[in-house]
C-alpha cells in the first residue's frame, strides 16, 4: 500500500536519509530498525508531512502521494504514534481526539458523538479507556491506548509507531502487541520503529535496517535472529550480552536505611527502602520509569534531601551533606539526563572533563589552570575512554548521545570511586557505545567499585547486574538473582505484584 | 469610622467598586484568551492607553460615546496584530515585545494628546441604564443596577468567555494549542492561526477597555491607566486563567480601590497617607496573587514561541 522510493533528506552537514527505499503492504508489520540517527525518524517524519524531502517519491496505493503538512497525512490515512505521546494532559480523552476535527455542531464541539464513536472502537479493538477522564489522571499505558484510538477514529489505515513500547512495563507490552497483531489482521499496514531486537522479532513481518541513513538490509523476520539484526545496525558482530565474571562481593560500601524521599510536590515518592550494595558488585534497580529510582538516585548523591532514613557510603553518614561532600566520601555518579545534570552543553570536553577535579592542586600551578596538565590528563581520558571528538575544546553539544556519555563515564570513573551510581547509563546511547559502558561498568565492578545501576531496560538489567532490586511505587518489591529469575517474574513485580504471589 | 457604614457610604462603595472593576475586567478578559493558548502579551497598558487616547478624542470631535467605543475597538485590533506578528509569527521574546509596546502607547498616547488636544477637556459618557424594576431594590438597586450600558456588557462578556473557551471547538483549540503546541499541530490545528486569533482578540479587548475607562471618567491625561494594564495580567494568574477568577479578581481590586477612596472622601484616611493609602489595592492583588498562584499552574506553553520539529 506504501512505496517510498530514493528518498534522500540533507540537513547541514549531514546526509539524514540516504536513497532509503522502503515499502509496506496491508496486513503486515514491517520494522525500521536502527541506531538513534540512523535516518528511521527522518523517514518518517517525511511520510508524516513534518520535513520534506529533497528527493525520491512516495506512493500511497500506487498513487504519488504529495504530503507537506501532518494534515495532509490524517487525510490519507496515515496515523503516527508519537514516541513522546501527543496529547494535552489537560483535555479529557474526548477531546484529545475531537482536537483538531471537524465538529457536527457548528462552532460547538460534539464531544457527546466523539464519546460514543471512542467507546465503540474500544470495545472492537480492546483499547479500554474512558472519554470523560483527563489526560494527567492517567497511566502511561492508558495514555498509549488514547494515542491508538485517536489514529483508528481518523480511520487510519497505515500506521506509525515510532518506539510506542520505551515507556511500557513487559505486560503492558504484551497487550499491546495484541491491539497492533488485530490491527494487522484487520488489513493494515503498520510500520514499527524500535531498536529492542526481541520486540522486533516478536512482532515484525518483514525487517528493514538503517544505518547511518542508508538501508543496510531487509530481511524477513523468520530466520533473523537477535544478532544479525544487531550486526546489521551496528556494520560489526556484537556481543549482546556482556561477558562477565562471577561477582565477588566483599564489603557494604552503601548502605541505604528506611529511606524516604518526598517528590516536589510533597509527596513520598519513595517509601521505606532498604538496600545494600556491596564492594565488587553490581545492584541494578529495574522499574517502570516513575517508581521513585530518580529520587533514590537524587538522595544518594545528594541532590534531594530525604525526608527519613540514612545513606551511608563507605561508613559515612551523607544524609544532610551537600553533593559536593557527598562525592568527597568516594561516590560517583552518572545522572539519568545527561545533557541537564551530567555535562554542560556549551563547555568543551576537557571542561567536562574536569568538572569534578577543577579544585585539585594537580592542575594548578600557583592558583592559575596548568593546561599544560589538564590536557595530558583529558587527552588520556578521552583515548582510554573512546570518546570520539575532534578536539578536547569542541564544545560538548557538538558529540553524539553516545560519546557524551562515554565522556561523563570517563570522568566519573577516573578516580576509582568506592561507590558509583548510574542511571541509565545507556539510554539513546547506540549499541557500540553501550557495549563499552557495560564492559566498564564490569571492570569498574572487578577493581571493586560498589555499583548502583538504575535501568528501565530490562535487557541491561539482566545483562549487567549481579542482583536486582525491583522499584514499584517507591517501595522495593523484592531483589532476584538475575541468573535465575525470569523476565516475566520481574514484569510482574515491576507492576506491584508481590514475588511471593507469583510462586517464585 | 461610623460614617462608612451608612447606606449613602456603602452603595457608593459598591457601585464604585463595580465601576472601577471594569475596564481591569476587559482587559484581563482579553489577556485571558492570549495567554490560555500560550502568548504573554505584556503590552496590554500601552494598548489600553492608545484605545483611551483614541477613544475620548473621538468622542470629543464626534460628542458620541458610542463612536468613542468604536475607535478604541480598531485601535485595540490593529495593537493586537502587531502585537501578534511580534510573538506569534517573529517569534519575538514575549515579555521584551511587550514592553516596547507599552513604551509606545504610554508615549504616543501623551505625544498625541498634547499635539492635538492639549489642555483636557470633559466629554460626554456613555448612557445610564436603569434596568426597570430591579434598579427600584433600594440598597442593591443603586449597587447593581443603575450603571452604564457599557458596564452591563461588560459582565456579559464573563459567560460568553466561558462558553468560547470551554465549549466551541475554538476554545478547545486554544486550551491544546497553550498546553501541548506540538500535539494539536500534528492533528491539524494551526498553532499560530489560533495565537494569531486570541492575541488579536486580546488587544481589541484592551483597546476597549482604555476607551472605556477614558470615557467613563470624561476625562483623559498622560498615563490615565495608572498601570491597569499590568494589574490586568497579574489578575489573570490570580484568576488562575477562568472567566469567573477573574471576575472576581477585578472585583476585589475594584472594591478596595473604591473603599480607599471613600475613606479619602470621608477623611478617615489623613491626606498626607493617602499615596500610602492609594498602594493598598496593589498590596491586597499581589498578596492574594502569591495565596492563589501557587495552586494553579498556568498554561506550560505559556511565553514558548512554537517551532515545529524543533
Amino acid at each position: 500500500m506504501l512505496e517510498m522510493k530514493g528518498i534522500t533528506k540533507r540537513f547541514p552537514g549531514v546526509l539524514a536519509s540516504d536513497d532509503v527505499s522502503f515499502d509496506v503492504y496491508p496486513g503486515e508489520v514491517h520494522t525500521l530498525l536502527g541506531e538513534n540517527g540512523a535516518g528511521k525518524s527522518t523517514l518518517m517524519k517525511i511520510l508524516y508531512g513534518l520535513y520534506e524531502a529533497d528527493e525520491g517519491e512516495v506512493l500511497l496505493n500506487g498513487e504519488p502521494l504529495d504530503i507537506h503538512e501532518p494534515t495532509d497525512a490524517i487525510e490519507h490515512g496515515i496515523g503516527m504514534i508519537h514516541q513522546h505521546f501527543m496529547l494535552v494532559p489537560t483535555l479529557t480523552v474526548a477531546e484529545n481526539v475531537a482536537l483538531g476535527l471537524r465538529s457536527s455542531k457548528g462552532v460547538r464541539t460534539d464531544l457527546d458523538v466523539v464519546s460514543a464513536r471512542i467507546l465503540e472502537l474500544s470495545e472492537i479493538y480492546g483499547l479500554k479507556v474512558d472519554p470523560n477522564a483527563f489526560i494527567w489522571q492517567m497511566a502511561v499505558g492508558e495514555q498509549q491506548r488514547v494515542e491508538i484510538i485517536k489514529a483508528l477514529y481518523r480511520d487510519a489505515q497505515l500506521l506509525i509507531l515510532d518506539e510506542p513500547t520505551a515507556v511500557l512495563t513487559p505486560q503492558e507490552v504484551d497487550q499491546l502487541f495484541v491491539t497492533l497483531r488485530q490491527l494487522r489482521d484487520d488489513g493494515r499496514g503498520l510500520i514499527f520503529i524500535s531498536h529492542k531486537l526481541h520486540e522486533v522479532l516478536a512482532l515484525s513481518t518483514r525487517i528493514t535496517v538503517l544505518r547511518h541513513g542508508r538501508v543496510t538490509g531487509s530481511v524477513s523476520a523468520e530466520g533473523a535472529t537477535r544478532e544479525s539484526l544487531a550486526q546489521m545496525m551496528v556494520g560489526r558482530a556484537v556481543k549482546l550480552a556482556p561477558d562477565k565474571t562471577e561477582a565477588h562481593p566483599t564489603d557494604v560500601k552503601l548502605a541505604i536505611k528506611d529511606l524516604r524521599v518526598l517528590r516536589d510536590r510533597g509527596e513520598e515518592g519513595v517509601r521505606g527502602v532498604d538496600l545494600e550494595v556491596r564492594a565488587g558488585e553490581i545492584v541494578g534497580v529495574a522499574g517502570v520509569s516513575g517508581n521513585g529510582q530518580m529520587l533514590l538516585a537524587e538522595a544518594i548523591a545528594g541532590l534531594r534531601t530525604p525526608s527519613e532514613g540514612s545513606i551511608r557510603i563507605a561508613g559515612t553518614e551523607v544524609v544532610g551533606m551537600n553533593p559536593k561532600e557527598v562525592r568527597g566520601t568516594g561516590l560517583s555518579y552518572v545522572p539519568e539526563k545527561r545533557m541537564k545534570d551530567g555535562a554542560i552543553s556549551e563547555f568543551t570536553v576537557s571542561e567536562n572533563l574536569l568538572l569534578i577535579d577543577h579544585n585539585e592542586s594537580e592542575y594548578l600551578n600557583h592558583g592559575l589552570y596548568d593546561f599544560g596538565t589538564i590536557n595530558e590528563h583529558c587527552q588520556q581520558l578521552v583515548e582510554e575512554y573512546t570518546v570520539k571528538t575532534p578536539t578536547l575544546d569542541t564544545p560538548a553539544r557538538n558529540l553524539s548521545g553516545g560519546n557524551i556519555q562515554k565522556m561523563i563515564i570517563a570522568r566519573e570513573l577516573s578516580g576509582t570511586p568506592e561507590v558509583l551510581v548510574a542511571a541509565q547509563p545507556t539510554r539513546g546511547v547506540d549499541i557500540g557505545a553501550a557495549e563499552y559502558i557495560h564492559k566498564r561498568l564490569i571492570e569498574q565492578r572487578d577493581e571493586s567499585t560498589a555499583i548502583l545501576m538504575i535501568s528501565e531496560d530490562l535487557d541491561e538489567v539482566f545483562g549487567v547486574s549481579d542482583r536486582v532490586a525491583v522499584m514499584y511505587e517507591g517501595e522495593i518489591m523484592g531483589i532476584v538473582d538475575p541468573k535465575t529469575a525470569t523476565r516475566e517474574e520481574v514484569g510482574l513485580m515491576m507492576a506491584g505484584v508481590g514475588r511471593e504471589q507469583t510462586g517464585g | 469610622m461610623s460614617e462608612l457604614f451608612t447606606q449613602a457610604a456603602i452603595v457608593a462603595v459598591v457601585a464604585g467598586g463595580i465601576r472601577l472593576a471594569v475596564p481591569l475586567l476587559v482587559a484581563s478578559l482579553g489577556e485571558t484568551f492570549g495567554q490560555r493558548s500560550g502568548v504573554l502579551n505584556l503590552g496590554v497598558d500601552g494598548i489600553m492607553l492608545l484605545g483611551a487616547f483614541g477613544g475620548y478624542y473621538a468622542v470629543l470631535q464626534s460628542g458620541s460615546p458610542w463612536l468613542g467605543l468604536l475607535v478604541g475597538i480598531g485601535i485595540g485590533f490593529i495593537m493586537g496584530l502587531v502585537s501578534a506578528l511580534m510573538a506569534v509569527t517573529l517569534k519575538a521574546e514575549q515579555g521584551i515585545s511587550g514592553i516596547g509596546v507599552y513604551l509606545f502607547g504610554l508615549g504616543f498616547s501623551d505625544l498625541l494628546f498634547q499635539k492635538w488636544v492639549g489642555t483636557p477637556r470633559p466629554i460626554p459618557k456613555f448612557p445610564k441604564l436603569d434596568i426597570p424594576g430591579l434598579s427600584d431594590i433600594p440598597w442593591l438597586g443603586e449597587m447593581f443596577f443603575q450603571h452604564s450600558v457599557v458596564i452591563y456588557l461588560a459582565f456579559a462578556a464573563i459567560p460568553l468567555s466561558m462558553w468560547i473557551i470551554n465549549k466551541t471547538t475554538f476554545g478547545m483549540n486554544i486550551r491544546a494549542v497553550g498546553e501541548n503546541p506540538e500535539a494539536a499541530d500534528s492533528l491539524g490545528v494551526s498553532v499560530s492561526r489560533v495565537r494569531w486569533s486570541t492575541v488579536t482578540i486580546g488587544g481589541t479587548l484592551a483597546g476597549i477597555a482604555g476607551a472605556i475607562l477614558a470615557i467613563d471618567l470624561g476625562i483623559f491625561q498622560q498615563n490615565i491607566t495608572n498601570a491597569q494594564g499590568f494589574i490586568a495580567i497579574a489578575l489573570v494568574y490570580f484568576g488562575a486563567w477562568r472567566p469567573l477568577g477573574i471576575m472576581l479578581g477585578a472585583l476585589l481590586y475594584g472594591l478596595v480601590n473604591a473603599l480607599v477612596l471613600q475613606m479619602k472622601v470621608l477623611e478617615i484616611i489623613p491626606p498626607d497617607w493617602s499615596d500610602i493609602a492609594a498602594m493598598t489595592p496593589a498590596i491586597i492583588t499581589i498578596l492574594a496573587l502569591v495565596v492563589v498562584a501557587t495552586r494553579f499552574s498556568p498554561p506550560s506553553a505559556l511565553t514558548k514561541p512554537f517551532t515545529r520539529g524543533a
